[in-house]
C-alpha cells in the first residue's frame, strides 16, 4: 500500500514561502491568485493490506514525528 | 564485452575524445577499449582531470619556498605555520554545474573542496569563495546569484565550517558562464598529513561514505565542454550534495586518522571512483584490483560503466593497513556510513575491474596517466590596451561626492553584507576578522596565532593586459594579507578561462601565468595548489580571463591583527605609496563614465615589496591603528570603506583633489591610521624605508568631508552602500 | 561543577560550547554521544547548535526522538538546568519541554549577524544578570511562533527569557531579525530550569570574538 501524506502549515500560521511563491507567480503574469500555501508531501510504502490499521499507524507517525502539530496540519491518504 | 570499433565513432565523440586520442588508447592497450574502458579514458583524459592544455604552462609557476610542505600535485597544498602546525588549502571551480543548477552546483563545489582538505588529515577551519556573475540586468543573474549564495551557505552552514570571506563581481562576459570558485583552509599537524599514494601489495582498498547512485555521470566531461543553448537539457547530470553526510564523513575520517591505519586516502571528486583509484595507483606505482559488486549502490542494476563514472558525493577511497579493517569499520558504522572492502593493491600496475566474476576492464595505469595527452596549444598574445587620455576638463570637482556615492553603491563596489549574512561565518568560535575587511582572520584553535586569508582577481585588468592582470591578482591578495597584519606565505590559484583551442584565449592563459610567476617569485609567495577550468564559453563567447587567487598568511600574535575600520577620532590618515592618478581600466571609468578603456595599471614589484614590508613594520611596532589597501575604486573609495565599517568620519585635505587622484588605481598603496603622537616617528621610518608617504587628512565625527569640495554623512553613504543586493534580490 | 554537552552527529557548536564552559567554570564538560541513554549527575546540560541529524524533516524533529533526549527530558523534569541553543532550542521545542514553534525566518534566508537581546524574566538562573547583551545569531528557522493562548500562558508565567532589542535595549520591529512573535529570542519552561534561545552565547565569551556578553547566561549556573 502506498500512503500519501500532506503536511501544511495551519491556517493561522504565517507562511512566508507561500507568500513569496504567490508574488512570483503574479510577477510571471499569472493573475487571479488569491493566496498560496505550501507544505510537504511524503510517500510511505507499507506492507500488508489492512487499510484501517495502516490509517491509525500513519496518524500516529504524523503526530509523533512527521508533523509538528503546533504549526502544522496533516492529511493521510492510502492508495 | 562491448568492444568499441572504430566505426562507432559517435561513441568516441560523445565521450569527448579526439580521434588521435582514441588511436593512442588503441595503441596503448594493443586492442580497442570496451565501453567501460572508454568511459574511464574519457574521464581521465578530459581537460578537467588531465590538465592537457595547461600542464605545460603550470609547471612554470614557482611552487617551492621555506614554508612549503607540499606543493601542487596532492589533494591540496600544505604550508608550515610554526609549532608543528600546517595550513592545508586549495581553491577549486564548480562553474558549469553551478550555471545549470546554482544551489546544488555551488553546494557540491563546497563539499568537494572540503573533502580535498580533510582527506589530507586537516580539520577544515574556513571556507571562502570567488564568484562572478553576468551583468545584473541579464535575466538569469538574479536567479543564479540567489541560488549560488544559498547553496554555498546551505552546505557550509550545515557542516559547521565558517564561510569567512570571498569576492564577487558582475560583468557581461559571465552572462552565459558564471564562475563559482570555492576555497577551503584546514589546520593539521605537520607529522600527521595524509597522502594518496597506494602501497603494500595485497593491502585492502576500502570504500567509505555515501552509496553510489547515478548522479553526475559525465560531470567532469561536462566541465570541459562549451555551453550552447541546449545546456539546460544537461540538468540530470548535476550531483546533489548532502552536507550532513559530509559532516559524518569528516568526523569519521579524522577519527580514523588518529589511529595508525590509513596508508593512502583519496576523495572521490570529479570522475569519482575512476580518478580516485587511478590517482592512488599511479602515485604509488602499483596496480589495483576492484570488485565492483562490492561497491555500495543506491540504485539497482548499476553497470560497471556507471559505477566507475558516477559522481555521487561524499565518498572516499582508502588503502588500509592489513588487519585494521574491523577497527576502521567500527568507526564508520558509529557515524552511520558505508564501509566496504572493495579490492586490493596489486603488483600488476594495472587497474582491473571485476563484476559478478567477470572482468569488466583491465588498463595499465601508465597508459592512463603517462600517455595522457598533453598539448602545447598555439597562442597569440594580444597587445595590451594603450593608455587612454581622459579629458580631465570634463570632470568637474563638484561631482566628486556624487560620484563617490554612485561608485560605492554600484554592484561591484557595494557592501556584500547580504551575501555574508547568509553564511555562518562565526561557527567554531575562532573568527577574529569577519567578512568585509581586507582579509578574513581565523585563529588557530587553542593558540595565540591566526591565519589570514583573502581571495581576489580583477578580470578587467586581465583582459586588457593579461600579464599585468596575472601579477595584480597575486599582488592584491598579498596586499590584503599584509594590511591584516599577516606574513603572506603562499597561494592557491583557480584558473578560469575560455576555450584553449583558440590562440588568443591560450595567449591570455600564458600571459596570466607569466605575470603570476613574476609576482610569486618577487614576493616569495609560491603556488601550492590549484585548479584549471577551461572552455568557459557560451555560443563562442569566452569569459574574461579570471585567474582567481586565494592567499594565506600567518599572524604570529593575534594582538597584531588589523582591520580596515578606523579606530578613533582625531587620528591622522596617511597613504603609503605614490599616487599618480591612473584612471585606465578603473572602476571610476566603468561605473561613472560607462567606459572600459585605457591601460591596466603597472605593478612595480620591488616597490610593492618595499611598501608591504613597511606596513608590516608599522604594525609590528604598534603604530598602525587601522590599515586598508587601496584597490578598485581608488583612494576615496578605500577611505570611505574605512569610515563605513567604523562609523568614524574622515576629513580629507590632501593637495590634489581631482578625480584622477581620488579615484585612480595606482598600485602598491595602502591607507593607514595613526595616533597623532606618532607622526614624527612615522615620518622618520618612511625616510629610513624610502617609502612615499602622504598625509591625506584626519578622522572626525560622522562625515566624509573633502576640503573645499563637499561632504556626505556616513549614514547616508551607508544606506547607499548596503542596499544594492537587498533590493536586487527582492 | 559537572556539566554535560549533548553531541548529535550533526552538532557543530558542541566544541564551542565546551570551550566556553571550560573558560567560564574552569572545568571541561563531559560530551555525551546521542546514542547514550543515560547522563550522570549534572549541574548543567547543554543541547548545542548545529544540524543534529541533518535537520531534514523539520529542524530538531528527529533529534527530539533520539535515545539521549529521553534522558535530557527526565533530567529537565527533575530540575537540572538545561540550555538549548539554536538547534538545541529547536530540539527542546520539538520535545515539548518548551512551548511554541520555530519556523522559517521571515526573510526566508539564513541569517548570521550580531544582535542584541535583553532579559524579560529577570529571576531565572539564566537571566538574573539583567543587562542588554550582544551576541550572534546564525539560523534559518528561528522565527518564534505560538498560538495566542500559548503566548498568554508564557507571559502570565514569566517564561519569556529574552527579547531581541537594539543596543540601547529598545525592543522594536527593526531590532527583530527573523520575525519572531513579540521579538521573542528565548523562552523558559514553567519551572524556569530549562532555557531555549536562538542566539549563540557561546560565541560571545571573549572580546576577540566581538563580545563577551554571552558569559552572563552561563555564569548564573556555572558560578
Amino acid at each position: 500500500m502506498l500512503a500519501k501524506i500532506h503536511i501544511t502549515l495551519k491556517k493561522d500560521v504565517l507562511d512566508p514561502q507561500g507568500k513569496v511563491i504567490a508574488n512570483s507567480l503574479s510577477d510571471l503574469g499569472f493573475d487571479g491568485i488569491q493566496s498560496v500555501r505550501q507544505g510537504k508531501y511524503i510517500e510511505i510504502l507499507l506492507e500488508g493490506d489492512d487499510k484501517d490499521a495502516a490509517n491509525s499507524k500513519l496518524n500516529q507517525m504524523c503526530e509523533k514525528l512527521l508533523a509538528n502539530l503546533v504549526i502544522e496540519d496533516y492529511s493521510v491518504e492510502i492508495d | 564485452m562491448n568492444w568499441i570499433h572504430k566505426t562507432e565513432q559517435s561513441s568516441v565523440e560523445s565521450h569527448g575524445l579526439k580521434h588521435d586520442e582514441f588511436d593512442s588508447i588503441v595503441k596503448g592497450l594493443g586492442r580497442e577499449p570496451n565501453l567501460t574502458e572508454l568511459g574511464i579514458f574519457s574521464a581521465m583524459w578530459n581537460e578537467h582531470c588531465s590538465y592537457k592544455s595547461s600542464k605545460f604552462w603550470l609547471k612554470k609557476l614557482p611552487t617551492t619556498g621555506a614554508r612549503v610542505v607540499q606543493g601542487p600535485g596532492e589533494n591540496a597544498g600544505v604550508i608550515d605555520i610554526d609549532d608543528g602546525d600546517v595550513a592545508v588549502f586549495k581553491m577549486e571551480s564548480h562553474n558549469h554545474p553551478s550555471y545549470i543548477e546554482p544551489y546544488q552546483g555551488a553546494a557540491t563545489g563546497v563539499g568537494g573542496i572540503l573533502r580535498d582538505i580533510f582527506t589530507m588529515g586537516a580539520r577544515p577551519v574556513a571556507n571562502l569563495n570567488a564568484l562572478r556573475f553576468g551583468e545584473p540586468s541579464h535575466p538569469k543573474t538574479k536567479h543564479l546569484l540567489a541560488g549560488v549564495v544559498e547553496g554555498i551557505g546551505g552546505y557550509g552552514n550545515c557542516i559547521g565550517i565558517p564561510t569567512v570571506g570571498g569576492e564577487v563581481n558582475f560583468h557581461p562576459s559571465y552572462n552565459g558562464n558564471i564562475l563559482v570558485n570555492a576555497m577551503t583552509v584546514g589546520i593539521a599537524k605537520k607529522d600527521k598529513i595524509f597522502y594518496s599514494a597506494a602501497a603494500g601489495i595485497g593491502n585492502p582498498v576500502v570504500y567509505v561514505g555515501s552509496k553510489t547512485g547515478r548522479d553526475g555521470i559525465h560531470g567532469a566531461s561536462m566541465a570541459s565542454a562549451e555551453f550552447d543553448d541546449d545546456t539546460e537539457n544537461k540538468k540530470p547530470t548535476v550531483q546533489v550534495g548532502d552536507p550532513f553526510t559530509e559532516k559524518l564523513l569528516l568526523e569519521a575520517c579524522l577519527e580514523l586518522m588518529k589511529e595508525q591505519a590509513i596508508i593512502a586516502i583519496q576523495d572521490m571528486g570529479a570522475a569519482g571512483l575512476t580518478s580516485s583509484s587511478i590517482e592512488m595507483a599511479s602515485k604509488g606505482n602499483v596496480g589495483l584490483e576492484i570488485d565492483l559488486t562490492k561497491v555500495p549502490m543506491r540504485a539497482s542494476n548499476m553497470t560497471a560503466y556507471e559505477l566507475m563514472l558516477s559522481e555521487s558525493q561524499e565518498r572516499m577511497l582508502m588503502v588500509l593497513e592489513p588487519g585494521k579493517e574491523d577497527m576502521a569499520r567500527t568507526i564508520f558504522k558509529k557515524w552511520d556510513l558505508e564501509f566496504e572492502v572493495i579490492g586490493k593493491v596489486t603488483d600488476t600496475k594495472n587497474l582491473v575491474l571485476n563484476m559478478h566474476g567477470k572482468e569488466e576492464a583491465c588498463i595499465p595505469i601508465n597508459i592512463l596517466v603517462e600517455d595522457a595527452p598533453e598539448y602545447q596549444r598555439d597562442y597569440t598574445v594580444r597587445e595590451p590596451t594603450k593608455e587612454y587620455q581622459i579629458d580631465e576638463g570634463v570632470l568637474k570637482s563638484e561631482t566628486i561626492i556624487d560620484d563617490l556615492v554612485k561608485m560605492i553603491s554600484h554592484p561591484n563596489l557595494c557592501s556584500r553584507r547580504w551575501i555574508w549574512e547568509q553564511y555562518d561565518h562565526m561557527v567554531m568560535a575562532d573568527t577574529l576578522v569577519r567578512p568585509g575587511s581586507d582579509a578574513a582572520v581565523v585563529r588557530v584553535h587553542g593558540t595565540n596565532k591566526a591565519i589570514a586569508i583573502s581571495t581576489d582577481c580583477s578580470p578587467t585588468y586581465c583582459k586588457h593586459n593579461s600579464f599585468e592582470g596575472g601579477k595584480h591578482a597575486v599582488v592584491e591578495t598579498w596586499r590584503n594579507l599584509v594590511a591584516s597584519g599577516a606574513l603572506p606565505i603562499a597561494i592557491t590559484d583557480c584558473m578560469n578561462f575560455g576555450n584553449p583551442e583558440k590562440p588568443e584565449i591560450m595567449g591570455e592563459f600564458v600571459e596570466c601565468i607569466r605575470g603570476m610567476t613574476e609576482a610569486c617569485s618577487a614576493l616569495d609567495y609560491p603556488v601550492v595548489s590549484g585548479n584549471v577550468s577551461l572552455y568557459n564559453e557560451t555560443n563562442g563567447e569566452g569569459i574574461y580571463p579570471t585567474p582567481a587567487i586565494g592567499g594565506v598568511g600567518l599572524i604570529k600574535d593575534i594582538s597584531k591583527t588589523k582591520t580596515i575600520a578606523f579606530k578613533q577620532k582625531d587620528t591622522l590618515v596617511y597613504t603609503i605609496g605614490e599616487t599618480n592618478g591612473h584612471l585606465g581600466n578603473s572602476q571610476f571609468l566603468s561605473i561613472i563614465l560607462d567606459k572600459e578603456l585605457g591601460s591596466t595599471p603597472i605593478i612595480d614589484l620591488n616597490n610593492e615589496l618595499k611598501n608591504g614590508k613597511f606596513v608590516l613594520e608599522l604594525i609590528s611596532q604598534n603604530l598602525a591603528l587601522s590599515v586598508h589597501d587601496i584597490g578598485e575604486g581608488g583612494l576615496l573609495v578605500a577611505a570611505a570603506e574605512m569610515s563605513l565599517s567604523s562609523g568614524i568620519g574622515i576629513f580629507i585635505n590632501c593637495e590634489r583633489k581631482n578625480h584622477a587622484y581620488l579615484f585612480g588605481e595606482d598600485q602598491g598603496r595602502y591607507i593607514i591610521e595613526i595616533d597623532k603622537k606618532n607622526e614624527a616617528l612615522l615620518n622618520k621610518l618612511s625616510n629610513d624605508h624610502s617609502v612615499v608617504l602622504e598625509c591625506i587628512g584626519h578622522t572626525i565625527d560622522e562625515n566624509i568631508e573633502i576640503k573645499d569640495i563637499g561632504k556626505i554623512s556616513i549614514m547616508d553613504l551607508k544606506t547607499n552602500h548596503e542596499n544594492w543586493f537587498q533590493n536586487f534580490t527582492k | 561543577m559537572k556539566s554535560h554537552v549533548i553531541v548529535f552527529p550533526g552538532s557543530n557548536c558542541d566544541r564551542d560550547v565546551a570551550v566556553a564552559i571550560e573558560n567560564i567554570s574552569g572545568s571541561a564538560p563531559e560530551m555525551v554521544w546521542h546514542k547514550n541513554t543515560s547522563i550522570a549527575e549534572s549541574d548543567l546540560i547543554v543541547v548545542p547548535g548545529g544540524f543534529s541529524y541533518g535537520d531534514y524533516l523539520r529542524c530538531g524533529a528527529i533529534a527530539s526522538t533520539s535515545p539521549v533526549i529521553n534522558e535530557v527530558i527526565k533530567k529537565a523534569k527533575a530540575g537540572v538546568p538545561v540550555i538549548g541553543i539554536c538547534n538545541g532550542f529547536q530540539i527542546l521545542i520539538e520535545t515539548s519541554l518548551l512551548d511554541g514553534a520555530l519556523i522559517r525566518n521571515n526573510s526566508l534566508s539564513f541569517i548570521c549577524k550580531d544582535i542584541y537581546i535583553k532579559p524579560e524574566n529577570t529571576s531565572s538562573i539564566f537571566t538574573k544578570n539583567n543587562v542588554v547583551a550582544k551576541m550572534p545569531i546564525a539560523h534559518n528557522e528561528g522565527n518564534y511562533f505560538a498560538s495566542k493562548d500559548t503566548i498568554k500562558k508564557i507571559k502570565d508565567h514569566d517564561q519569556i527569557a529574552f527579547r531581541y532589542c537594539d543596543a540601547n535595549g529598545v525592543v522594536s520591529e527593526e531590532s527583530n531579525p527573523n520575525g519572531s512573535l513579540d521579538n521573542i529570542a528565548g523562552i523558559l519552561n514553567d519551572k524556569k530550569n530549562v532555557l531555549g534561545l536562538m542566539p549563540h552565547p557561546e560565541r560571545a565569551v571573549e572580546l576577540n570574538l566581538g563580545s563577551d556578553d554571552g558569559k552572563h547566561i552561563f555564569e548564573g549556573v556555572l558560578k
